[in-house]
């Protein structure tokens, strides 16, 4: 298949593992940034191939994994009021809130359905005028335009039955959280390639200035990834900062004009908690003030929801590449997809769930890897 | 009454607290429909036909050996290209009996109906029972119907219960798949999952995507011709797909199961759709394949008898059973590393971004 194979192309992954063999000269730990790429790792079994000298760490950007526990608190009370269709992606429907989780609302009786798009809720309110359709507006700048617009849509609509429940995060106020903490491990970063189509790479050349970590701008298949590990490492071992684009057949500078006028119009930039991980300042959006009326917190009154998080689960420490998720107690024991203690071990970019799923902690205890 | 002294005497042994209610889960054919089977179904009605966990139960009656299987259908929408839920109720069924080495006989027809469903579907529905049965040469011998009230069922469900005759000499079950054993199947998977989906409620695709849907008895015929007591294990890896057929054969038989990702079988059109939507095809539904597992010696000769049936023209060696990680299936990425498949644990989910 175009596009897929000749990423995925074993002969060229195998010169790309020779190269990065030959190149390090000693221990290097680097973050990629989004879950899809751990996933990728896992799954086609990179980590296994680089040379010990190099740590992957897992980081924070898996929509699901971040999004804070009371906003799944207040998913599941607006969920359950007989009036609403709650909308949302997938992923989001096994996340564990305090006590349970959407799909069980929906086992319950509740309207909750998936979609695939977010315009595809601003259809549904249009079908059912009678129904207050609420979609549920997570992730990082990819996810953002679209939500963007479906709210735009149901402006110019004037559609009252329709409203967002907002939890929006943004990359570089983590990484910079990631870089600035006094535990940091991380020396360089490959940076989500998504993300970037949208927003373009010129926001991270303060952070790379600032900090002294090379940052490369990376792709999603293996050798995507491998390409971009083998060029962090070489600004490693060359001691360059630098900020590179590996993602090129995506990514420019600038990035999706646009998408970014939309992302202005719709939302502004507030703060915003991390689940497991705390406050970021700057780190999220909401909606703009002439846009509120979409807000489903205000339309529904649960702002005053609050939650605690797990003791045990230690998320937070994972995706800020402080610790593994084999390195949790709870890991395939307590925690387990069946029965999530914390969420990256649901999500499909989840470093917990790929972990498991991949049977990385089998193999490490049997010795096949 | 020893009904109520057995119901004092029994717990609910899956955890009530962790699951007070049903979930889609449950159903969704892999570790948490494995845990109601194991947990509360095969304990309540434990005997050894059913503890063999087969697609259908294999009875010894008046010198002959009988498979009997039964399955329900349930699914949305009631059309689909390449076939409806009528069709589908015929060969899922034949399937079953099929993977236990049976020649089908008859099929029985159980139709719960909601209040308000066209008469005009209902027809379609009935006829393509009817061809399909014809087609695959098993009448459809009794039957039963019910109707409940408007909101109370999908439309239609459809029960069908087959029985049929088990060859001479053959002895398939999960349980003797061994080390060496080769695994076949008799081509491209997902692709019933897929062209499913592509006609899903607000997940329309454009696409020129059939189910597989089809009769394999012929085809086994085919095989059990050429390799008897060698073939070991028949499989229609359904619901769950791929990975939790062979996770469930894996842990029935103790055994290791390795597989080669380049070597299975992968149509483009399907390819393309799970890589949109996040997908893995592994886990996706197929009807109308069907896994092998024969001893090392005969798969060449099985390899050649699949591929000259029209439902085996891409049928290809899969993988192999090791003695390693027994209960595990191992997977050789296609850049060449390794990983775990595991059983899937509750419905593959559509990913965010």
């Amino acid at each position: 298949m175009r596009f897929i194979d000749e990423y995925r192309s074993e002969a060229d992954a195998q010169k790309f593992v020779q190269a990065i063999q030959r190149l390090v000269t000693r221990p290097w730990t680097i973050m990629e940034i989004c879950g899809g790429q751990t996933h990728t790792l896992i799954k086609s079994g990179i980590d296994q191939l680089l040379p010990e000298a190099v740590t992957l760490v897992h980081g924070p950007g898996c929509p699901v994994c971040v999004t804070p526990l009371e906003l799944i608190d207040k998913a599941i009370a607006i969920a359950r009021r007989p009036e609403v269709i709650f909308t949302s992606f997938g992923d989001m429907l096994r996340v564990p809130g305090s006590e349970t989780d959407l799909l069980s609302v929906k086992a319950q009786g509740g309207d909750v359905r998936m979609l695939y798009s977010p315009l595809d809720a601003v259809k549904l309110a249009q079908k059912h005028p009678d129904r207050q359709v609420v979609f549920f507006a997570v992730g990082f700048e990819t996810t953002a335009p679209a939500n963007a617009m479906a709210v735009w849509q149901a402006g110019q609509l004037g559609l009252e039955n329709f409203s967002i429940l907002c939890s929006h995060v943004l990359v570089p106020p983590a990484m910079e959280a990631i870089l600035s903490s006094p535990l940091n491990r991380v020396q360089g970063f490959l940076a989500a390639g998504h993300v970037c189509t949208v927003m373009g790479y010129w926001e991270y050349e303060p952070v790379v200035a600032n900090y002294r970590a090379p940052i490369v701008i990376t792709g999603f298949e293996p050798l995507d990834l491998l390409q971009g590990i083998y060029m962090t490492l070489k600004a490693l071992e060359e001691g360059r900062a630098d900020l590179e684009n590996q993602y090129s057949r995506a990514v420019c500078r600038e990035g999706n004009q646009p998408a970014q006028q939309l992302l202005a119009q719709v939302f502004e930039v507030c703060d915003r908690q991390w689940r497991g991980i705390g406050m970021i300042p700057r780190s999220g959006y909401r909606l703009q003030p002439q846009f509120a009326r979409f807000d489903a917190e205000q339309r529904f009154a649960v702002a005053d929801i609050t939650a605690e998080e797990s003791t045990i689960c230690v998320a937070g420490e994972i995706m800020q590449g402080l610790k593994k998720p084999c390195d949790c107690a709870a890991f395939g024991t307590l925690c387990t997809p069946e029965h999530p203690v914390g969420a990256p071990m649901v999500s499909s970019e989840g470093a917990c769930a790929a972990y498991y799923q991949y049977g990385r902690a089998v193999q490490v205890e049997e010795g096949t890897r | 009454m020893t009904g109520m002294d057995l119901s004092a005497g029994l717990q609910c042994p899956i955890p009530i607290n962790d699951y007070p209610t049903v979930l889609l889960a449950h159903g969704g054919g892999g570790r948490m429909t494995q845990m109601l089977i194991e947990r509360m179904l095969l304990p309540a009605f434990a005997n050894p036909s059913l503890e063999m966990l087969h697609d259908g139960a294999m009875l010894d009656v008046g010198g002959s050996r009988l498979a009997i299987s039964t399955d329900s259908f349930v699914i949305s929408p009631r059309f689909f290209p390449g076939g409806d839920i009528g069709s589908l109720a015929v060969h899922g069924t034949v399937n079953d009996l099929a993977m236990c080495g049976a020649q089908p006989l008859t099929l029985t027809a159980g139709f719960i109906l909601e209040e308000g469903l066209p008469m005009e579907e209902l027809w379609q529905i009935v006829q393509s029972m009817q061809a399909a049965a014809q087609q695959a040469g098993v009448p459809i011998v009794t039957g039963d119907t019910k109707v409940v009230d408007r909101g109370k069922g999908d439309g239609i469900f459809i029960n069908t219960t087959g029985l049929g005759l088990i060859r001479e000499g053959i002895t398939v079950a999960p349980t003797r798949a061994r080390p060496g054993d080769i695994i076949l199947i008799n081509g491209a998977i997902a692709v019933h999952g897929i062209a499913i989906m592509s006609v899903r409620e607000g997940l329309e695709f454009e696409t020129a995507l059939e189910s597989d849907s089809a009769a394999l008895h012929e085809l086994v015929a085919h095989i059990l011709d050429v390799a008897t007591e060698q073939v070991h294990v028949l499989r229609d890896p359904t619901r769950g797909g791929l990975a939790s057929a062979l996770n469930e054969i894996a842990a029935q038989a103790q055994v290791g199961i390795r597989l080669e990702e380049t070597r299975i079988p992968l149509g483009e059109e399907v390819r393309g759709a799970c890589e949109i939507l996040g997908l893995d095809p592994l886990y996706v539904a197929n009807e109308g394949k069907c896994l092998v597992i024969v001893a090392r010696e005969a798969a060449d000769a099985v390899l050649a008898a699949m591929q000259q049936h029209p439902l085996g023209r891409e049928a290809a060696i899969i993988g192999e059973v090791v003695a390693a990680h027994p209960g595990k299936v191992f997977l050789r990425s296609r850049i060449g590393g390794m990983r775990v498949v595991d059983m899937l644990s509750g419905e593959q989910l559509p990913r965010i971004c």
